[in-house]
């Protein structure tokens, strides 16, 4: 008899062994360690508001900003949540498109993670403009004041462009988790069989459901890979359409893509290594999907690594003395560590993934993903921030000294996050239970061969 | 003898500020009425639908701007300041003149005062830095709710009516220009000052909103030129029209600009970013003072570390 090797990504259990694993993950009554998640998350959320009603009260002068530097901690943090809404689409809409097995398995929780996190990083235009209660003025629309937007603005673009990825991510959020909230109703009572019922949408899997079904999430999926690629460009020309130096840079749109999926991968590790050991869900997200992702890692972070040798050597070869001293001053400046941690945590770290046992070892795994979440917002705060503290005025540079209200925001909204995603992942199938079972090997009788 | 427009307007504002309704004026005329009939004045109603007290036989005042006439600028005209680094020699009288006129708190400056030294080996000069108001202004762009805008005369003038505060024209402008309000402002100067409420003053300050040197466009739709400008003792600034090619300083001298920025090798800071500033600057040659850190120099106006500049008193 023949062995085949058994393909890692076709999972072991039976249709119905994953829809009951899955299923449980609702139905199991909460334990305390997660009314503590909730509740922490909750509070941050809390801080977040206070805060923000602080701004409103008594102005922006509360946080750090110092002339020349404009644009601090919370477009540098607005940045970081949008990068990270980047990896959900890259793995439930291209990687679908691709035909690529492993994203069965992570879809969902990255999905989830991206449309929260796109809702986290539409609060930071709001919190961060001076007179938040007109940020409506951003939004086109036939007003009696004849106010329209500056369309050549790139800041318009970015909200076309954030507000577009919001709707198509949690569009395709919400119709994937179609077939899968109609298993968990029908093995759910109550008011929760109503809740279920209604959001379910009556489906009942009739084959002419199926086929409208993956009809719209192929055109679904079609629709948000170029957003993709969009969004972040549209956000990194937010930087790369002014003069400063340090902004001013050609390769910004793939530099940042790239840097918005690797920051996105990092964040999808970060939360799926701890969620799937709560969940008891290790028999189905396993070394295999780490591996895959660890690749993408590997794959985002060397871009990473090049576009900021890149970045470098230009500034080298331009011969412009603006140029050369930010990056001089990235390095060897008075903001040093800043530089470094954004290259040390994602030039650096990423490359020891070029090693297939790091690749599997989800302790190791964790603790680089930590790492990368760390290096990406000082990535974002070198680039924003700190191109800011020197531009083409010397005598007029200026230092930044965050205060509380910058930390309390940024704490704040990891919570916002934090609080949606612990909702989320207790009250719908993290792991897309339809998508799973279609990779079940089909059962074969045996050949008369083997029969003997 | 004809009224100064801020006079007229105050008169105005007396008699309408009062004006609940019409017998407030009625009241308000009544009172007045010994002087009134001193000075023969009568009711009119201005382009905006107030009435107000005014002199018989007196000319019709300037009309204020209509906010379509701000946006679009003086017609004809085409300011440019030009600015000779041999004669500033750092007394900051410019700078508090400024703060004055526009009553700028003191965490900001709308023209700042550094001392510039090009390399070690090179003397080192006074540079009193206005809002350049760019022909090709990077700020302006960036505006996503086009509160900012560059005018046919030449300025660069900030709508604070508009503003929504997300500081991308303070983070484009290379030469940071700009300064924002960061807390809301102690005092409202248009209640002290009633003529200080002119539409291309932009006050009332409004806490939350980018503000800039705006070449006092007041001033000029007068006939004058800048606070700045008509301040220096050193009579280092020029001030003047393109069109007319004439730029004069505040000792009343003019001249030709083409010719002046010519002889004196004028030049426009940083002109290599493209942003076409409207500020000439001469270079700091010939000149009739000690140099800054000399014996005998003016102190000067430091400008205060950038750290510092945050928040209201």
């Amino acid at each position: 008899m023949a062995v085949i090797a058994h393909d890692p990504s076709m999972p072991t259990q039976t249709h119905a062994e994953v829809t009951r694993d899955v299923v449980r993950t609702i139905t199991d009554k909460p334990t305390r360690g997660y009314y503590i998640l909730a509740g922490t998350m909750a509070m941050l959320t809390l801080l977040l508001f206070i805060t923000f009603g602080a701004l409103l009260k008594y102005g922006l002068g509360l946080a750090g900003y110092a002339p020349p530097i404009m644009w601090a901690v919370y477009i540098t943090t607005f940045v970081f949540w949008i990068g990270i809404g980047h990896a959900g689409t890259l793995i439930s809409a291209i990687l679908y498109l691709f035909r690529s097995r492993w994203r069965t398995a992570v879809y969902r929780s990255t999905e989830a993670m991206t449309v929260f996190a796109v809702m986290t990083a539409a609060l930071f235009p709001i919190i961060h403009i001076g007179r938040q209660w007109l940020f409506y003025w951003l939004i086109p629309y036939p007003n009696q004041r004849y106010l329209w937007p500056n369309f050549k603005s790139p800041l318009m673009w970015d909200v076309f462009a954030i507000s577009t990825y919001l709707t198509v991510s949690s569009t395709f959020l919400v119709i994937g988790l179609v077939p899968d909230i109609a298993a968990v109703r029908d093995h759910v009572s109550g008011w929760k069989k109503k809740l279920y019922s209604a959001l379910a949408l009556g489906w009942t899997g009739a084959d002419s459901q199926w086929r409208h079904y993956t009809r719209a999430y192929l055109y679904l999926a079609a629709l948000a890979t170029p957003l993709v690629l969009s969004v972040h460009s549209v956000v990194s020309w937010d930087f790369a359409m002014s003069i400063i130096p340090g902004w001013h840079g050609t390769i910004f749109a793939p530099y940042f893509v790239a840097g918005a999926i690797y920051s996105g991968i990092g964040m999808v590790l970060t939360l799926i290594i701890p969620l799937r050991k709560v969940l008891g869900l290790e028999h189905m997200i396993t070394a295999y999907h780490f591996d895959n992702l660890a690749k993408l890692t590997l794959f985002t972070g060397s871009i990473l690594f090049y576009a900021y040798g890149m970045e470098y050597f230009i500034a080298w070869y331009s011969g412009n003395p603006f140029e050369q001293t930010t990056f001089w001053r990235r390095a060897f400046g008075p903001n040093w560590w800043a530089g470094w941690t954004m290259i040390i945590c994602n030039a650096f770290v990423s490359q020891l993934l070029w090693f297939k046992k790091i690749r599997v070892n989800i302790p190791a795994l964790f603790v680089i993903s930590i790492f990368i979440n760390i290096g990406m917002w000082f990535e974002r705060w070198v680039i924003i921030a700190m191109s800011l503290t020197n531009d083409y005025i010397p005598y007029a540079w200026g230092q930044i000294n965050p205060t509380w209200a910058d930390w309390c925001i940024l704490a704040g909204s990891f919570g916002w996050f934090g609080l949606w995603f612990t909702l989320f992942y207790k009250n719908f199938p993290i792991v897309a239970i339809q998508e799973i079972k279609e990779m079940i090997p089909m059962g074969r009788r045996k050949s008369p061969a083997e029969a003997h | 003898m004809s009224m100064g427009r801020r006079e007229f307007l105050r008169t105005g504002l007396l008699a309408t500020g009062a004006a609940a309704g019409g017998v407030a004026v009625k009241e308000r005329l009544v009172a007045d009425r010994e002087e009134a009939a001193e000075k023969k004045m009568t009711v009119a109603l201005t382009p905006d639908g107030q009435l107000v007290a005014v002199p018989v036989g007196a000319p019709a005042p300037p009309r204020p701007p209509t906010p379509a006439e701000v946006r679009r600028g003086i017609p004809g005209r085409k300011w440019v300041m030009v600015i000779d680094l041999a004669k500033c020699d750092g007394c900051g009288e410019c700078v508090s003149a400024c703060r004055k006129a526009h009553f700028i708190p003191t965490d900001r400056e709308w023209i700042r005062l550094y001392k510039k030294q090009d390399s070690p080996e090179t003397a080192p000069y006074w540079f009193p830095k206005p809002c350049f108001h760019c022909d090709d202004p990077p700020c302006t762009k960036v505006c996503p709710v086009g509160a900012t805008f560059k005018r046919e005369d030449g300025l660069v003038l900030i709508d604070n009516l508009r503003c929504i505060g997300c500081r991308f024209c303070m983070a484009a402008c290379p030469f940071s220009a700009r300064v924002f309000n960061w807390s809301r402002p102690s005092e409202d100067p248009t209640e002290t000052r009633p003529g200080a409420a002119e539409p291309e003053a932009g006050l009332p300050r409004r806490v939350g909103t980018v503000e800039k040197c705006d070449f006092c466009p007041d001033n000029l739709r007068q006939g004058k030129m800048p606070h700045c400008v008509m301040s220096c003792d050193m009579a280092a600034m020029y001030f003047g029209d393109e069109n007319e090619d004439a730029v004069t300083d505040s000792a009343g001298e003019t001249l030709r600009l083409a010719q002046l920025l010519r002889d004196r090798a004028g030049y426009r800071h940083l002109d290599d970013l493209g942003t076409s500033p409207r500020v000439y600057y001469l270079p700091p040659s010939n000149r009739r003072f000690p140099a800054p850190g000399e014996a005998g120099a003016r102190t000067g106006k430091e400008p205060a570390p950038p750290g510092e500049t945050r928040g209201l008193e």
